[in-house]
């Protein structure tokens, strides 16, 4: 098992013909995706990568059965795309584009709850189950199918623990990207909760990153609702002066104590969760973790 | 983007919010006229983009406009936490009766936008919070309804306002909702909201910070990226596409994705390093962008050595390779570089980079410890 996608899953290309759509559909389907065609308005009826492009989701998914879409048109597109596709009825929409104005996102986030599809993103790398499928764009060979999933608020950070983790053996079942904006389709707690019920998924790291205090949330939801699953983390930033936005539209210290890497690292570990001082000893510190229990 | 006091009351003013009578100026004889213009006593307020002004001696009262030319004289160039004033907005002094807080702004927590109110104005809402957590009081938009009347009346109640003030702050809270989503804000916020003594709510002093991603469709202020608030090199960096914030350590740092950016510096201080600035490259950044990053890391005189750490995914390892070897083909540079690249085309990467002198790193940590100890040769 695995969480969001596994080999299954029938996945849609939005924005399939464009320099970024093409190049990761290709990879997605290198890494044994099930990448059925694609959409880009006005090319409909055209080819790419041997798949169907179509003009509209709804043409899409009148022909063939869809399970999730992920997105890669510009920003200024983007929230259209993602209401278009929950419109069209699919379950999972991944958005992968980055700097979608907040407002459009805050509508956009309540449409697609309200037509009950789950959002994943705006501005995140993705959702990959490995060695089953991968919805994103994470490099392929830095992952390994396992035991323990990961659910972070940064991409390329992500990469850099699953490549640790996956050097020291330690396999993954299900990589999660929340992204880094404020307006956020899936949180932390949504994908928690999916890795606790899911049978294959035996341990979670969870990286986080300075601003908002979504990470207390989470750590205050594992205590209430799953204290027994194991979870270990990393919070980036610890060297961010306040007041200054660190990238991220979400990532700055701000005044009313909280949001700093150092609080909730401190917070994290006065519930008892282990948090790693540095980012590659988060694999290790897991690594010992598997060692302590044998 | 913030944007200044003045801009901010201009703005709400468009939108029907009151606010008293006056007008920006760059020069005393300016601040002068406007004072001829009010007719009455004046504040001349400098106008920078940090709190604390006001202790800073940035605020002053005039009787009169020769008064108002003096108090511009002395607050015009004064440098307030390494800000230069450029720019005074002088106004009609009000009589305050009381002084209340008023803002709309995005929530992370509801995913909402929020109004907040608080019968303790005046000061810093973050002071309130910590002091009175009590006073301050919240209502959310629906994202399709908007603001409801009820609401409006409820945070009037709750925040003791008299209740033949509740038709006026109906208005304004719905106003503000509007103004935030109208000129894409995250922030719009009215601090002090006074009530004078004619009974009437007006905002005298104003704080709003747009939505950099939306700056494309508000004209009116996107062709100002990057604020006088900026360290230049920020706002070079910005115009180039790059997300940069100066730090002023001896550890220039390169990397792509903030969270790798931050962790990136963290390495390097968690290893002794001093990290001279966070620099996201951004995802499926171009040649000549990471040329320009490195551009502006080398040229800071603190740095002593730099430290690329590339994890490709959208960002190709081969073109950040080819941006670091077109930046040293064209500078003359002593600083050491220390470079990791994993991910997607990482071997061509290295073939790109073999002729340089650059020291590669495989593991991270390995790359922040190294180029702590160079930074610290270079500066020995």
């Amino acid at each position: 098992m695995s969480i969001l996608i596994d080999a299954d899953t029938r996945i849609l290309v939005q924005g399939f013909t464009g320099r970024q759509g093409s190049f990761h559909a290709e990879r997605m389907l290198e890494y044994g995706s099930r990448v059925i065609g694609g959409v880009t308005p006005g090319k409909g009826g055209q080819e790419v990568l041997g798949l169907p492009v179509w003009n509209s989701v709804a043409e899409a998914v009148a022909e063939q059965a869809v399970d999730a879409s992920i997105i890669f048109v510009p920003a200024r597109f983007a929230a259209d795309a993602i209401m278009e596709a929950a419109d069209a009825g699919i379950g999972l929409i991944c958005c992968i584009t980055e700097h979608i104005p907040v407002h459009d996102m805050i509508k956009v986030r309540a449409y697609v709850s309200m037509k009950g599809c789950r959002l994943l993103g705006a501005n995140c790398p993705g959702v990959i189950s490995p060695g089953k499928s991968k919805m994103g764009i994470m490099p392929n060979q830095l992952f390994s199918p396992g035991t323990t999933g990961i659910v972070s608020r940064s991409g390329t950070l992500t990469y850099e623990v699953a490549d640790a983790l996956s050097q020291l053996g330690v396999g993954q079942s299900s990589v999660v990207g929340i992204g880094g904006d404020p307006i956020q389709g899936t949180n932390f707690i949504d994908v928690l909760k999916m890795f606790a019920e899911d049978p294959d998924t035996e341990r979670v790291v969870m990286i986080g990153e300075i601003g908002g205090t979504a990470e207390q949330t989470a750590a205050e939801y594992l205590k209430t609702h799953h204290p027994n699953l194991p979870v270990f983390g990393f919070i980036a930033g610890m060297s961010a002066p306040p007041g200054k936005r660190m990238g991220h539209a979400g990532a700055i210290v701000s005044g009313g104590g909280g949001t700093s890497a150092a609080d909730k690292i401190s917070m994290f570990r006065s519930m008892g969760l282990p948090v790693a001082d540095h980012a590659e000893q988060l694999a290790e510190i897991v690594k010992a973790s598997l060692e302590d229990r044998d | 983007m913030n944007l200044h006091e003045y801009q901010t009351k201009s703005l709400l003013e468009r939108e029907g919010i009151p606010v008293p009578q006056g007008a920006v100026a760059m020069t005393p004889d300016g601040a002068r006229q406007i004072a001829i213009d009010c007719g009455s006593v004046v504040a001349v307020k400098a106008q920078v983009l940090t709190g604390g002004r006001g202790k800073a001696g940035g605020i002053r009262l005039a009787e009169n406009p020769d008064e108002a030319e003096d108090a511009a004289a002395h607050i015009l160039g004064m440098d307030i936490k390494g800000h230069k004033v450029q720019r005074v907005l002088v106004e009609q002094a009000s009589h305050i009766k009381a002084e209340l807080y008023l803002a709309a702004l995005i929530d992370r927590t509801s995913q909402q936008i929020m109004v907040m109110a608080s019968s303790e104005g005046g000061m810093e809402i973050e002071e309130v919070a910590a002091r009175s957590p009590g006073k301050i009081r919240r209502i959310y938009a629906d994202p399709f309804m908007g603001i409801r009347s009820y609401q409006c009346t409820r945070l009037a109640r709750e925040i003791e306002l008299p209740v033949a003030l509740w038709p006026a702050f109906h208005r304004l809270v719905s106003k503000l909702h509007t103004a935030l989503i109208k000129h894409d804000a995250d922030l719009l916020e009215i601090n002090p909201l006074i009530i004078n003594y004619s009974d009437q709510l007006v905002a005298l002093d104003g704080k709003m910070t747009l939505d950099d991603n939306a700056l494309y469709r508000q004209p009116e202020f996107g062709s100002e990226l990057g604020s006088e608030d900026q360290h230049p090199t920020e706002v070079e960096a910005l115009n180039a596409g790059l997300n940069f914030v100066y730090l002023g350590g001896n550890v220039a740092c390169l990397a792509n994705g903030a969270g790798l950016a931050m962790a990136t510096m963290d390495a390097v201080k968690y290893y002794g390093g001093d990290p001279a600035n966070f620099l996201d490259l951004g995802g499926g950044s171009s040649v000549e962008q990471v040329t320009q990053a490195v551009r502006i890391m080398v040229r800071d005189p603190g740095v002593r050595a730099l430290l690329v750490n590339v994890a490709g995914g959208i960002t190709r390892c081969d073109e950040v390779a080819e941006g670091m070897a077109a930046a040293m083909d064209e500078i003359e540079t002593r600083i050491p570089f220390v470079v990791r690249l994993v991910g997607t085309n990482e071997a061509e990467a290295h073939r790109i980079l073999e002729p340089y002198d650059v020291e590669f790193a495989a593991r991270f940590s390995e790359a922040a410890k190294r180029v702590v100890e160079l930074a610290r040769e270079g500066a020995a």
